[in-house]
């Protein structure tokens, strides 16, 4: 039977049947329900819900965590996410997996409290030093917040990455219907490498760091491998109306729904035009845009920024149709109205 | 019922249970089947200023979860009155609670029905009902759901303590009977 939940209610609920049984983290709205929900809830399962003294404690929680083989989680939200950059670019050099939420807020700096998609740079470039990703998948649904939520511990687990869901101050605080079906999951492998208590075996070491540079080197060179292999198999994304579309709208999380809307209105109107949505925002899904390639006579990015992805996006079309670009900011969103309209402008020549 | 897709805005200041009332509507319309989205307001215009939340129940699968221009629209306070007169779509209906908004310039291409809904609430001995009496008489004359199903949405809701369940259940009534001598 479907319950009606909140996006962030339903991320931590997934969670838990995902057998993550660890929560550190630091309240900060839009994201407050997660670790709301994980207090309330964790306990009965046997699991430990932690409020950090901060951010940056909540993230080094994490490290431990999972450095000895648990599931483990944490939620935060735009200016709490930049916080933690450090210590996910040691969690990535020491190879432990976990599962991060950023429930996007307004920024620069403290921001608002309104949905953005403002961390995309953040989020799928890096975010803390070093030559890493991590892998980001984007809901656009409270339904596929709860399903990539339970993906997302399998993948962090699988590849031994950082998984980080992308979400926004709507899909955080909004109710749909949603269903938690059983989900037979990835065959993996034990943590034999975890600092779990090494009685009858050589101890495990779980570090970031390796003073000799030949060392270093080999390692970067390994953790690229990781990443290629990651971009090779794991890009997904979803098409709406883009079996016969002339013209392309590319959109995830809150913008692809308004986005979509936006698809419907131009249809109506006799508009060939389609949607795609990427629901992994890295590895970002080229082969899928670029198998449109020969199709799309003009792309659109919309955004919830300034205009992050649309880089992304002129990569992959790289010169061979225009690239347009609409967004709003600073907690906005934008009428399916002012897409079709921008679209028009930009695209059409404001036919 | 009416048309395939129904958006609705539900306002007024923080405490007036507004975001209660579309949490309702929201349970109504999953109940009867349809696809919903319940999406708050939330920030500083929870101190004080209105709070508000956007619903839309549809037959078909939801794109937009945002509501920028309403079918159906609540308005609890007079700030509220002001936010959202003007987005209601023409041929829409407004309900205003008129123990708060004292009568102000309207629209000749709406339906504003004005109730006082706190005197009633107040005559029930519980003013706290008032979104809910204001739940019935929307229910009385634009329905979306049908009765029955609205009635269990509200019972899920906030019916887990017998004296609130009946407390509940006789000012949603009060507010379908209103509205029926208004008609």
């Amino acid at each position: 039977m479907a319950l009606l939940m909140k996006g962030n209610e339903a991320i931590a609920e997934a969670a838990i049947q995902a057998g993550c049984r660890l929560f550190y983290g630091y309240p900060i709205t839009p994201s407050t329900e997660i670790p709301e929900y994980m207090a309330k809830k964790m306990k009965a399962v046997g699991g430990t819900y932690l409020q950090a003294e901060s951010e940056i404690a909540a993230i080094y929680m994490v490290y431990g965590a999972g450095a000895v083989g648990e599931r483990v989680m944490t939620g935060t939200s735009s200016p709490g996410f930049s916080l933690m950059q450090e210590g996910l670019s040691f969690l990535f050099a020491a190879e432990i997996p976990c599962v991060i939420v950023d429930v996007m807020r307004g920024g620069p700096g403290l921001g608002g409290l309104g949905p953005t998609q403002a961390d995309y740079f953040q989020l799928t470039k890096g975010g803390g030093h070093g030559d890493y990703h991590a892998i980001v998948l984007a809901p656009f649904s409270v339904q596929e917040m709860v399903d990539l939520t339970k993906e997302a511990f399998d993948l962090a687990d699988y590849y031994r990455n950082l998984v980080i869901i992308a979400a926004d101050g709507i899909l955080g605080q909004m109710m749909e219907p949603v269903e938690f079906p059983p989900v037979a999951g990835r065959k993996l492998e034990p943590k034999t490498w975890a600092a779990s208590g090494a009685e009858g075996r050589p101890k495990n070491n779980v570090l970031s760091y390796y003073l000799t540079p030949e060392l270093g080197e080999a390692e970067n060179l390994r953790w690229g491998e990781k990443m290629s292999r990651i971009k090779e198999t794991e890009q997904r994304f979803v098409e709406y109306e883009m079996e016969d579309a002339d013209y392309a709208f590319v959109a995830f999380g809150t913008s692809s729904r308004i986005t979509e809307t936006a698809v419907d209105m131009l249809r109506e109107e006799g508009i060939k035009v389609g949607l795609y949505r990427p629901v992994t925002l890295w590895p970002f899904p080229e082969k899928g845009l670029t198998a449109r390639l020969n199709q799309i006579k003009g792309w659109m990015s919309i955004e919830l920024s300034a205009g992050q992805m649309v880089d992304d996006v002129k990569l992959v079309v790289n010169g061979k149709a225009p690239v347009g670009f609409y967004g709003r900011q600073g907690g906005m969103t934008p009428e399916p109205e002012e897409v079709a309209a921008a679209f028009k402008a930009q695209l059409l020549g404001g036919e | 019922m009416s048309s395939a897709l129904t958006k609705y805005k539900f306002a007024g200041f923080g405490g007036q249970g507004v975001l209660f009332i579309g949490k309702v509507m929201a349970q109504a319309g999953m109940l009867s089947k349809q696809q919903v989205t319940w999406f708050p307001a939330y920030g500083p215009e929870m101190r004080g200023g209105t709070a508000h939340c956007s619903v839309v129940i549809s037959t078909k699968r939801i794109g937009s979860p945002t509501v920028g221009k309403p079918d159906i629209a609540i308005v609890m306070n007079e700030a509220s009155y002001h936010k959202f007169i003007d987005s209601v779509v023409p041929g829409g209906t407004l309900y205003v609670n008129s123990s708060m908004v004292p009568e102000l310039p309207g629209r000749e291409d709406i339906r504003i029905v004005r109730v006082s809904v706190n005197e009633i609430a107040h005559e029930m001995g519980e003013e706290k009902v008032a979104n809910i009496v204001m739940l019935g008489v929307m229910q009385a004359i634009t329905p979306t759901v049908a009765d029955d199903v609205l009635e269990k949405a509200l019972m899920e809701l906030a019916g887990k303590k017998p004296e609130l369940a009946a407390l509940n259940a006789r000012a949603f009534k009060a507010g379908q009977e209103y509205a029926k001598n208004l008609c």
